[in-house]
């Protein structure tokens, strides 16, 4: 049995801290130990960006990032966007222009989609579709991601806009 | 008093029945995270399956030592097949009459089959006791090739007696499985040997699989106090799953529940039964303690259910003028070492005889020869209704091949010949009753809508330039019109494993006015908790906001054959509807006790009963459901529930026009899909968003199935194509933007007219794509070139008909 490391996170701004075997996958910790289950697996290779999360700022795939190497890190999930009563802008998008079907690979693409906006507010088309094209979906053929996104877009805009 | 007045319209609204782009109650767990899918279940005690699986397409299994793997800590224990064989569970039976092995009894047949199975502490320690478990396998041949298959004298299937019939009539040789035939043989050679003109083919449907992004998986926890097993998972029919567990557990069928919770995309791969189930079964039996499997994509990709994979040689016969007079297919069917295909009994190669498609062919023979390779079992229905998009993908191939030996128009042959409009309801040569239809609309309204005329135009000038060397750049125009046969299905012709494909819907009305249904279906995607309320508001004049959907707990929904095949809408939306009419009819005579008249002198309008002739005078559902549960009527029970099993009288058949047009570069055989048109007619529309969002899924699984998705196999039978590394999914960047239209043709015989759309654009675009690659090539002499068409299969094209100079 390999030894275990002490391993800090900070998740959705809680704080957690643990013994864990140094080969455990980060998907793992979040969905078996902290009983996140909104990021899924889909495929175990880095293909399919169901199991998206923030780490440090940055999208990152976390069925092949072990623990370990989050050791300190701070990470956001779909759990951490938005609640029922205050959806994120995207949540609510996404179901107002249909960007969902069998809703496995919503919450990463969701979390992605986020970071993605953060990085470019004003997306074209075709910014959407490169920026997220690490994120698989069978269901939707994509098209009303894309207007779910461009929607969110511009109601951040118009929200900022509001605000300054 | 059926005029649409303001304060009528309002009322109508209000309920956000059919025809309302209505927003899923599906989203708002989905999009926080919050759906509840097999793996996010964590019981108390739970332990892991994995299993040990074969790296040989063909072997015998010399031995097994599972005592390194017994010795790590944290295993609990190590099955085999000696182990399953005195509960007579080391083989289960397949849907398609065949059997299977659970765990390896003596040999493997494919690459990645079940050899043992570990049950572990955690996945991890599972995943390294399947490194401890030592087995000694002897290779054999491998037979990859089913037309080599049919001529080697190495035997796959060791277990069947190679003189005795299988389970769909006599076996022609040691690896074949069936022979099935339908329409008139000796008719149709006549026909051939009159014909003006034959054109002839092989059209090659490659093997390729569903994908759905959650792979299959289940936690079996079987209750040793009281007797009882839950088996939660991915099932597409979890009704028929109990069925099946009880057959061959022999625990009695009312002390087994499964339950399909939310189900990430099935596409056919979640309706046949798996190794997994049964063993996570026996280890949650021999245990005492829950016990969870699910796959991984590798597992997914290699071992459960693929789809297509038909060999089909066609001929088709046509006068000098581009009349079809008859057509001719004899498919060779690759099914694997296993026949575990999901087809209704009757029909082994499903429904492949609606591969006369969309047009009046007088005349016609099939025969499909299934036959045992050393390749995975499967053959489901991906996103199509039994075959259908074989069938589809060959007559919409068949047809362009003609157009090409006519040298005529592939739009214009497509008119001449389609089914008119006064011809429905039409008895097709292979034996089905087309419902309605009325493709010379929706083909016209397409070819508008596209500007076909300036396409062809465009496409004849770029071949020119093409040919001065100005471009290097070539058009395709792809054309498909799809007939569909879906909603399987009328129990007279159509069970699987005996029970009949009829579907269910159980309705109970709450005294407040609000009510919960549930369905024999599940939703894997397909918004059923959204739609079927849509279907029963208008029906029973309670809004759909205030109607609960609940399917896939077999202890609670009725009896019902689950959701694949596009039968949904067709057997439940019906059933759901048939259902809400018995609430109807039970709350008129309320109605009529309560406003103090006759049961006839009220009538339903929207969300109420009035009193003909006086609308004024009216009850209200909501009144209704209470008076049902506080009020003594004489003659009439308490309460307001009602339930219907529906028996479809026929199929449904959808049908659509859809165009592609694709720039081709000749030098790197890339594409870019410059346009797409989707007009999809799918009877009376539930709900206009929801077919919308189907139609874009289902197009681009068929783009990803025409460029570039495969499941491919070396000499060896090793699979090449075991992750999405090499198995292509499309992204949002590769993906097109498509346009969607419609037409409305009702179906004659479904209550609401509904017909069912979400495997069209499936079983449509794979022609569409591919007819678009082909036709590019058309004016170089291209007639057929097999599918995945992918960059180097296209730069193949152009290099094999001379085009790099």
């Amino acid at each position: 049995m390999p030894k275990k490391m002490h391993i800090e996170l900070t998740v959705n701004g809680k704080s957690h801290e643990f013994l864990a075997e140094p080969r455990e996958l980060l998907i793992h910790t979040l969905r078996e130990r902290l009983n996140l289950t909104g990021p899924h697996i889909g495929c175990e290779t880095s293909h399919c960006g169901a199991c998206t999360v923030i780490v440090n700022g940055k999208s990152v795939k976390s069925c092949t990032m072990f623990v370990a190497q989050a050791n300190g890190a701070d990470l956001t999930t779909i759990e951490g966007l938005g609640t029922p009563d205050a959806p994120h802008v995207l949540q609510t998008a996404f179901r107002e222009h249909h960007g969902l079907q069998c809703g496995f690979c919503t919450p990463g693409m969701i979390t992605r989609a986020s970071k993605l906006l953060e990085e470019n507010p004003n997306p074209t088309e075709e910014e959407i579709r490169f920026g997220m094209a690490g994120n698989l979906c069978r269901c939707t053929g994509y098209q009303n991601i894309v207007k779910s996104i461009l929607a969110a877009a511009s109601e951040l805009n118009a929200a900022k806009e509001a605000a300054e | 008093m059926n005029d649409m007045t303001p304060e009528r319209e309002e009322r109508v609204a209000g309920l956000k029945g059919l025809g309302c782009s209505r927003k899923r109650v599906e989203d708002a767990r989905f999009t926080q995270g919050k759906g509840n899918y097999v793996d996010d279940l964590k019981l108390p005690g739970m332990l892991h399956g994995d299993f040990v699986r074969s790296p040989y397409a063909h072997a015998r299994v010399k031995s097994i030592n599972t005592e390194a793997a017994m010795a790590l800590d944290g295993v609990v224990a190590v099955l085999t097949a000696a182990d399953l064989a005195p509960l007579g569970l080391h083989w289960m039976p397949t849907l398609a009459g065949d059997k299977q092995m659970v765990l390896a009894d003596g040999k493997v047949l494919f690459q990645g089959q079940e050899v043992a199975y570990v049950i572990a502490r955690d996945r991890y320690v599972a995943a390294d006791a399947v490194e401890l478990v030592e087995v000694e396998y002897e290779e054999l041949p491998v037979l990859t090739d089913p037309f080599e298959a049919l001529k080697s004298d190495v035997v796959l299937r060791e277990d069947l007696d190679p003189a005795a019939p299988g389970a769909h009539g006599p076996r022609k040789h040691h690896n074949h499985i069936f022979t099935w035939e339908a329409g008139d043989k000796t008719a149709t050679e006549q026909v051939f040997a009159e014909a003006d003109v034959v054109a002839e083919e092989m059209i090659y449907y490659h093997r390729t699989h569903p994908c759905p992004l959650e792979t299959c998986g289940c936690v079996a926890s079987m209750d040793k106090v009281n007797g009882k097993l839950t088996l939660w998972g991915t099932f597409q029919a979890p009704h028929a799953i109990r069925t099946v567990v009880s057959l061959i557990s022999g625990i009695e069928e009312h002390n087994i529940r499964v339950i399909s919770p939310d189900i990430g995309g099935g596409f056919g791969n979640k309706v046949g039964a798996y190794a997994g189930y049964v063993c996570s079964v026996v280890a949650s039996i021999v245990t005492g303690q829950p016990v969870k499997w699910v796959e991984d994509r590798m597992e997914n990709l290699m071992t459960t259910a693929f789809a297509r994979d038909y060999w089909m040689q066609g001929k088709i016969a046509a006068t000098k003028e581009g009349k079809i007079t008859g057509l001719w297919c004899h498919t060779t069917a690759d099914h694997g070492g296993f026949d575990a295909c999901a087809d209704p009994t009757k029909f082994p190669a499903g429904f492949m005889n609606i591969c006369t498609g969309s047009y009046d062919i007088p005349t016609a023979y099939l025969a499909v020869d299934g036959v045992y390779t050393n390749k995975a079992p499967g053959g489901v229905a991906y996103r199509c209704s039994f075959r259908v998009t074989e069938a589809a993908y060959f007559i919409e191939r068949m047809i362009e091949v003609l157009a090409i030996e006519l040298k005529m128009d592939a739009a214009e042959l497509r008119r001449i010949n389609f089914i008119r409009k006064d011809q429905f309801p039409y008895q097709s040569a292979l034996g089905w009753e087309y419902d309605s239809g009325d493709y010379h609309t929706a083909w016209d309204k397409a070819l508008t809508a596209v500007g076909y005329d300036a396409l062809r135009k465009e496409q004849a000038e770029r071949v020119e330039a093409f040919k001065r060397g100005e471009t290097r750049k070539l058009l395709g125009i792809g054309l498909t019109h799809f007939t569909e046969i879906v909603g399987a299905g009328p129990v007279k012709n159509c069970d699987i494993l005996g029970l009949g494909m009829f579907d269910s819907c159980e309705i109970r009305i709450h005294p407040t006015g609000s009510a919960i249904a549930r369905l024999g279906t599940i939703s894997q995607g397909q918004g059923h908790a959204t739609t079927f309320a849509q279907i029963l508001a208008s029906e029973i004049g309670i809004p759909a906001d205030s109607i609960t959907i609940e399917e896939g707990d077999t202890d609670t929904a009725p009896y019902g054959l689950g959701t694949y095949g596009s039968r949904s809408t067709p057997v439940a939306g019906a059933a759901s509807a048939m259902a809400g009419r018995k609430i109807r009819a039970k709350a008129q005579m309320i109605a009529a006790y309560l406003l103090e008249v006759h049961d006839d002198d009220v009538e339903f309008d929207v969300d109420r009963f009035v009193v003909k002739g006086a609308p004024e005078r009216f009850k209200t559902m909501k009144e209704i459901a209470f008076a049902a549960y506080n009020q003594a009527i004489p003659g009439i029970e308490p309460g307001l529930e009602a339930v219907s099993y529906y028996d479809p009288p026929n199929m449904t058949y959808p049908f659509g026009a859809y165009i592609c047009v694709m720039e081709i570069d000749v030098d790197t055989g890339e594409h870019q899909i410059r346009q797409f048109y989707a007009l999809d007619d799918c009877g009376t529309r539930i709900n206009p968003m929801i077919i919308e969002g189907q139609v874009h899924g289902g197009l681009t699984e068929a783009l990803a199935i025409a460029m570039g998705q495969e499941i491919a196999y070396d000499d060896m039978g090793n699979c090449k194509t075991g992750t999405l590394m090499d198995f292509f999914l499309p992204t949002a960047w590769e993906t097109p933007h498509y346009t969607t239209d419609h037409t409305v043709t009702p179906s004659p015989h479904h209550p609401i007219g509904a017909k069912g759309v979400g495997e069209s654009p499936n079983v449509g675009g794979v022609p569409a794509f591919s007819n678009a690659v082909h036709d590019a090539f058309r004016a170089f002499g291209l007639r057929q070139s097999h599918m995945p068409h992918d960059h180097w299969r296209i730069w193949k094209i152009a290099d094999d008909l001379g085009l790099h100079g």
